[in-house]
């Protein structure tokens, strides 16, 4: 309570001392988050770097924390430590095969020399507004010595690695890394070249269709061919155990079917002239 | 809030109430009058004093100048009561930090989330759900992540009005509509890592997409090997985001639409069709093998049960045979029988058929 009493006895004497007191601490440490890196600049000239970066270092293992600099004189940039991006803008490609394409790509990349990055760049976005074009025109290269059909292939992995690594040439000269460069849309431009893709998909489609027709009838004709082989292999088996009377059965079969008897067919009507000698009438005669 | 309340009024409207019916404040600075004249001087009371004229003594309630009176003394600080007011004081700014270290310690981690715990900047604990302590805010500050919520990530949409168009493998264009879950794994990877981790999920996922998409033939991408694509494209995706060690596990892919482009969908409906057509093809087909293996064989069973018969007795049941079948067809005939040999028999055909006209019309 003292304190307190010697606070109130003397407000502004109190007041003043620890607003120094917090100037001086806030102008003197620093807290470097995890996500930051710091570059200390001590009257314009660089003379350390806080929480640089290093790949694949644990968290809570960094150099981030709390640190301490001369009041007033040091300087702190900061610079990101996280994964950046930045995104191309859509631009048309002419593969080898003079086929256009609107291609979309990102790249994502970190600050890993952050003090070269200060010097050369400044800051991150200046590093993006420089290496934008870069991405831009090595796409371009890379692509246009190409056929088109290079990209929808296992091959378009090889393609970004180039990519990436003709980049990341130019990226070291910011203290930049890139990380990945990805292309993520290649599509046919509106007009034309799109359409006359579409019309390329329905011509193909209707051949399909009268593939598929066709294939239909074919298949229909064989089903049809081995219905008529099976009925007459049935038909053999049993009838050929006896010929003869398979002739003498038909025919008594046929005679019944043709004079209308078995109800199928009753159409016309008939007249027979039998001859007396006719087999049926042997009889008729009384005997021999 | 003492001084606030002798501001307000002013010293011309204070009067003008006075005078019209003795207000409460033509009553303050009447006390003021009175009993302010042995204290410090106030500025504030002093109006009423310049004009007593304007005064009707008697009116004013002593209350509220009692109050002023000891408002003016404590801040004036040279009382005894001052010291009180000096405890109060201490106890308030601690009370204030109390909160503070409470609202910037104490926290409550709901069962989805972690709190990631960074110490001056520095990352170095994950709270796991429950009531957690840590040092107040300045030296340690806790960022709740949820981790246990599946999050997702939509990309084309299935509505007729827009396309999400992918070039396949044989230079064909789908359609494709797909959604990403994912969740986070390592909430320090993500908070720190990446500096735009739904964004770059969004992006590895179309890439990864389109590279797949870019690998499979058409008829692929929109009929059988969708599971494929999904699984693939999330190994890929997770790859990717292991490579920039996002924390960020990739749940699934789910493809919701794979058609052609409306543009090109009339020639896809043909080929459904023609398939349709080629199916009816072969049903046909089919009925007409069923129709003749059953006609086939229902006629060859009646010719063994027949045959087995015959064979017990082969000359009487071929002439019974011929016998019934001949007195079935004959009996439904005309019948003309020439007997005279050696006479040329006169046919008349036309009369032959006229006779049998009306005996086909007589029967039915």
């Amino acid at each position: 309570m003292s304190l307190v009493e010697r606070v109130l006895r003397q407000p502004i004497a109190w007041g003043v001392a620890l607003a120094v007191i917090l100037i001086l601490a806030v102008s003197t440490l620093a807290i470097v988050p995890e996500t930051k890196q710091a570059v200390i600049v001590r009257l314009g000239q660089p003379v350390a770097i806080v929480n640089g970066y290093k790949p694949s270092q644990d968290f809570g293992r960094t150099g981030a924390g709390l640190i301490a600099r001369l009041p007033f004189v040091d300087r702190i940039v900061w610079v990101d430590k996280r994964v950046l991006d930045f995104d191309m803008q859509r631009q048309e490609v002419l593969s080898t095969d003079q086929l256009r394409l609107v291609v979309d790509a990102f790249a994502r990349f970190r600050v890993v020399d952050p003090l070269r990055m200060v010097l050369t760049a400044g800051s991150e976005r200046r590093v993006t507004e420089a290496l934008q074009p870069i991405l831009g025109s090595a796409l371009r290269n890379e692509l246009g010595k190409r056929p088109f059909a290079t990209l929808l292939s296992p091959e378009r992995g090889q393609v970004m690695d180039n990519i990436q690594k003709g980049l990341n040439r130019v990226a070291a000269q910011y203290g930049v890394e890139i990380v990945d460069v990805r292309i993520k849309r290649a599509d046919l431009p509106a007009g034309t070249p799109l359409e006359s893709a579409y019309q390329r998909m329905r011509t193909a489609r209707q051949q399909e269709a009268l593939t598929i027709r066709a294939q239909g009838l074919k298949q229909a004709q064989l089903i049809r061919a081995d219905a008529d082989a099976e009925a007459s292999r049935i038909y053999s088996e049993s009838f050929n155990k006896d010929p003869d009377f398979y002739d003498f059965y038909r025919a008594m079969q046929s005679y019944r079917h043709t004079f209308g008897i078995d109800g199928t067919t009753a159409e016309g009507s008939a007249t027979i002239i039998l001859s007396p000698s006719n087999d049926y009438l042997r009889e008729f005669r009384g005997g021999k | 809030m003492e001084s606030r309340t002798v501001q307000y009024p002013g010293d011309a409207s204070g009067t003008v109430s006075n005078a019209e019916g003795g207000g409460p404040w033509g009553g303050g600075g009447s006390g003021g009058d009175d009993d302010g004249g042995l204290g410090p001087r106030n500025p504030w009371s002093q109006p009423p004093r310049k004009r007593p004229s304007l005064r009707k003594p008697g009116q004013a309630p002593a209350a509220l100048d009692e109050l002023l009176r000891r408002g003016r003394s404590r801040l004036g600080g040279r009382m005894p009561n001052g010291l009180e007011s000096r405890a109060l004081f201490g106890w308030a700014l601690l009370a204030i930090v109390a909160i503070w270290i409470a609202f910037t310690s104490i926290w409550r981690i709901d069962p989805q989330e972690r709190g990631v715990v960074t110490q001056l900047g520095r990352y170095s604990r994950i709270l796991t759900p429950g009531m957690r302590v840590t040092l107040p805010a300045p030296f340690e500050s806790v960022t709740k992540v949820v981790v246990e919520q599946t999050n997702t990530v939509d990309i084309g949409s299935t509505s007729a009005d827009s396309q999400n168009l992918m070039l396949t493998g044989d230079q064909n264009i789908v359609d494709l509509a797909y959604s990403v879950r994912w969740k986070i794994r390592d909430p320090e990877l993500y908070l720190f890592e990446l500096a735009d981790p739904e964004d770059t999920i969004r992006e590895v996922a179309e890439s990864a997409m389109r590279e797949e998409v870019g690998r499979v033939s058409l008829n692929d991408a929109i009929g059988s090997q969708r599971g494929e694509i999904a699984d693939r494209v999330q190994a890929r995706m997770q790859e990717l985001l292991n490579s920039y060690r996002a924390g960020v596990q990739v749940l699934g892919i789910a493809i919701k639409q794979a058609d052609p482009p409306a543009a090109v969908n009339d020639a896809f409906k043909e080929v459904s069709a023609a398939q349709q057509t080629a199916e009816t093809y072969i049903n046909q087909a089919r009925a007409y093998s069923q129709q003749l293996g059953a006609k086939a064989s229902g006629e060859a069973q009646a010719f063994d049960k027949v045959y087995e018969q015959y064979r017990l007795a082969p000359e009487v049941t071929r002439r019974r045979m011929y016998y019934e079948t001949m007195e079935d067809v004959l009996s439904k005939v005309d019948k003309t029988i020439v007997e005279a040999p050696g006479v040329t028999p006169y046919l008349a055909l036309p009369e032959v058929r006229r006779r049998a006209a009306p005996a086909e019309e007589a029967q039915p």
